[in-house]
């Protein structure tokens, strides 16, 4: 049977995208010193917007303004009033959802399904959560009175452009800190509206400051000297820069860096529900999520089958235009991201691995690709130990549980696994011997401001949400030292 | 007929067994007056590399033991400590020049921090962890969970203290250690080593290398398979080489902010820097059946 659909598309109208973009220090948005940068829509590969970008005065300013609002203001405020401010954020995103939602569509190639059903709520969540721990503080376990850190320089990703920035920007203001932030340089324009939100809300001047700029910026960021504690949502390669960087500052620092999630089927899975966890895992926003169900392991009875079945709903999910409401798989983020991937894919094929692609069409101008499988792949093939980022299975197989730990755990990272079997006991077994800081069991990339989100070995420390998420923001050093 | 002492031989502890160093090098430690006290095994690279890969299995057992058994193995420590007391009062005396009274609160405190920390283990789930409320069909919960193999730089200065001090924290919350002891107190560091191997720590979860810290430290910083890093023990010229060595393979990275007070008692510190916290998402039923609503 062949299912067609009319296009459903949104209106990009509604994002009123404007013509160009400032940074926002101090309270206000001004032009920033560093060279203009072009932001593309991935959906259509044309200009979207131009940015106005910082230089190493404008982030010293941004920090100088984040520094007086922390010490003059920020810091002295009750916890109480920091927590209204937050709840007033938290209702003024939900009613610029639809807005938010398109905005960070047209900036980052994800389908509007998504944006408008994850992105953008759980945003408006992150603030709505972190609201009410601002009064709550001593109930953490961290002594009577915890402090915050001071100014937080935090640097985000692409994948997530305005969740990432909530992630940040709440949980740091909660705990008392102010906050001078960097959006990723192809994504820059839902964190800017979302500037317009606190600055609608009368958050205190300097309290969020937001620059933005490529990855020199971010560097400058981080290691400017009046900054108290760094976070940073990005690649391994880079977190790993940022540590060695900070080494013997003393800087309290939280990396949330890359993985290789192990998606587990065993035998007994519902085979159904596991094909579709198996698809969000892996094609969820295009893959493009660092804990993404990038490995699957499935157990060797039921693999021929179960790929094939794999295949068969791949091949009806919709790739195209991430602005018509039927799709399922939107653009990649940009030209270099899809250069990436498919570089990857060569060297699996040039392993000997087996790729499988689904048949769909795609759009002929903007940056897309096929979601993607593949087969008789090894655990020392680059494809199953390297973090892909795009919609690109790469599937192996296991006989017995001990196996798939085994496989599951043979990697630096550590951030997600996933674990499908009907058996309870199996599945709290298995949850416990992986080595990741996210275990869903017969489900996948959940993610709620309840529930702390953070890696193992190298996928990055320091936990983002939930009480654990606060304490990244805190002092938690309590050890009594020497006069 | 006087009797001529019998002096021990002070080696290497690794992986449950006291090997000498491979190297067979060996140093000579001193007591606070400068008088040869032991010869103490120098421990080599290979050494290091050895006493990672028996922290590695130790890990594997430890981490995997009932919060009970850990916190009853721990106090077992304590238990045998308490019944060499008279030991380690001569040889700190002797080692470091303190008086009995001094000699004798640090060996008390060494033995009441052992169990401390004994207490601790089966109450981090509960005070690090949570369950998580979240806003869809599924339990939600978060717990505490070992980092992996922690590389330890003993502090100088209270010799039996300190050591205590910085392994406990480790090991209760799950954690196997390779620990370099402080130079200038190797005999200490050993015989605590003989007081844990007959306490029924499983053989690789507290190794103890004596020799050079700054000859072992940036291989310990470096090694892709020890997961983080207690500096307390660090010469501060080292610090930051260390801290650079340890991004390669994102270690975690204790550093005290100054010089520790162990006659303080402990707070949460040193147990949180050697945790994880795991979440774990579980559907909770009919809901969740009909999958959900991202794809």
């Amino acid at each position: 049977m062949k299912w067609e659909y009319s296009a459903a598309p949104e209106s990009s109208a509604i994002a009123d995208i404007k013509d160009r973009y400032m940074p926002f220090i101090d309270g206000a948005f001004k032009e920033g010193s560093g060279e203009d940068r072009d932001t593309i829509n991935p959906g259509t590969g044309n200009r979207l917007s131009t940015v106005s970008t910082v230089d190493a005065a404008d982030i010293d300013r941004a920090v100088k303004a984040a520094r007086r609002a922390y010490e003059n203001v920020w810091s002295e405020m009750p916890g109480a009033e920091r927590g209204k401010y937050l709840f007033r954020i938290a209702r003024l995103i939900a009613e610029r959802s639809r807005e938010l939602a398109v905005v960070e569509t047209l900036d980052n190639g994800k389908p509007i399904k998504e944006t408008r059903d994850f992105d953008v709520p759980a945003t408006a969540q992150y603030f709505f959560y972190h609201a009410g721990w601002a009064d709550k503080l001593q109930h953490l376990g961290l002594g009577p009175a915890p402090r915050p850190l001071g100014v937080a320089g935090q640097v985000i990703p692409w994948n997530f452009p305005l969740l990432m920035a909530a992630w940040k920007i709440a949980p740091a203001l909660a705990a008392g800190n102010t906050v001078v932030i960097k959006p990723a340089e192809t994504t820059p324009l839902s964190i800017l509206v979302l500037a317009e939100i606190i600055a609608d809300a009368d958050l205190p001047p300097g309290v969020v400051n937001i620059v933005a700029g490529a990855g020199d910026v971010g560097s400058a960021l981080v290691n400017h000297p009046g900054i108290d504690k760094v976070a940073f949502t990005g690649s391994t390669a880079v977190g790993r820069r940022i540590q060695r960087e900070l080494a013997g500052t003393g800087r309290k620092i939280t990396l949330e860096l890359g993985g290789k999630g192990a998606n587990i089927v065993f035998e007994d899975a519902a085979q159904d529900q596991a094909v579709e966890g198996i698809i969000n895992g892996i094609f969820f926003n295009q893959g493009q999520v660092c804990c993404a169900g990038s490995r699957l392991l499935v157990q060797e009875s039921i693999a021929e089958e179960f790929i094939e079945r794999l295949k068969q709903r791949i091949e009806t999910l919709r790739v195209g235009d991430p602005m018509d409401k039927n799709t399922d798989v939107g653009a990649i983020n940009s030209e270099a991201q899809l250069g990436r991937i498919t570089a990857l894919m060569k060297a699996g094929i040039a392993e000997g691995a087996d790729l499988w692609s689904s048949s769909c069409p795609l759009p002929k101008n903007g940056f897309y690709l096929s979601p993607s499988i593949f087969t008789n792949a090894t655990p020392s093939m680059r494809i199953a130990r390297e973090e892909i980022f795009g919609p690109v299975l790469t599937t192996m197989t296991f006989r017995t549980p001990d196996e798939a730990v085994t496989k599951a755990n043979n990697s630096p990272y550590g951030l997600s696994a996933g674990v499908w079997t009907e058996k309870g006991s199996r599945a709290m077994g298995m949850a416990s011997a992986l080595r990741a800081g996210v275990i869903w069991d017969n489900t996948f990339n959940r993610f709620d401001p309840a529930a702390s989100f953070g890696g193992y070995k190298e996928s990055g420390f320091g936990r983002e949400g939930g009480p654990a998420g606060l304490a990244a923001y805190l002092d938690t050093d309590d050890e009594a030292v020497m006069p | 007929m006087s009797h001529l002492t019998v002096a021990k031989t002070y080696k290497l502890f690794v992986g449950g067994a006291f090997p000498r160093s491979e190297s067979g090098r060996t140093y000579q430690a001193r007591d606070s007056k400068g008088n040869f006290m032991a010869n103490a095994a120098l421990a080599s690279r290979k050494d290091l590399r050895d006493a990672v890969v028996a922290a590695r299995k130790g890990y594997s057992a430890w981490s995997k033991a009932t919060a009970y058994n850990r916190g009853q193995v721990i106090y077992r420590i304590a238990e045998m400590l308490e019944g060499r007391r008279t030991e380690f009062l001569e040889l700190i005396k002797t080692s470091s020049g303190t008086t009995s009274k001094a000699a004798t609160a640090e060996v008390d405190a060494a033995i009441d921090r052992l169990v401390h920390y004994a207490g601790w283990t089966d109450k981090l789930a509960a005070v690090l962890g949570s369950s998580n409320p979240v806003s869809s069909p599924y339990f939600s919960y978060s717990a505490p969970e070992p980092t992996g193999v922690v590389g330890i730089l003993a502090p100088p200065g209270a010799p039996l203290l300190g050591l205590v001090s910085v392994i406990a924290p480790v090991i209760t919350g799950g954690n196997a250690c390779v620990v370099i002891a402080a130079e200038h107190d190797p005999c200490v560091a050993i015989t605590f080593a003989e007081v844990v191997a007959t306490s029924d720590v499983p053989p690789g979860v507290i190794n103890i290398l004596t020799g050079r810290s700054s000859e072992l430290a940036p291989h310990l910083a470096a090694h892709a398979d020890v997961n983080a890093l207690d500096l307390t023990g660090a010469d501060a010229g080292l610090h930051k080489r260390l801290e650079q060595a340890a991004a390669e393979t994102v270690k975690r990275v204790y550093a005290p902010k100054g010089v520790p007070d162990f006659a303080a008692v402990p707070g949460m510190g040193r147990l949180r820097a050697f945790l994880e916290i795991k979440t774990v998402w579980h559907p909770t039923g009919a809901l969740s059946l009909s999958g959900g609503n991202a794809y």
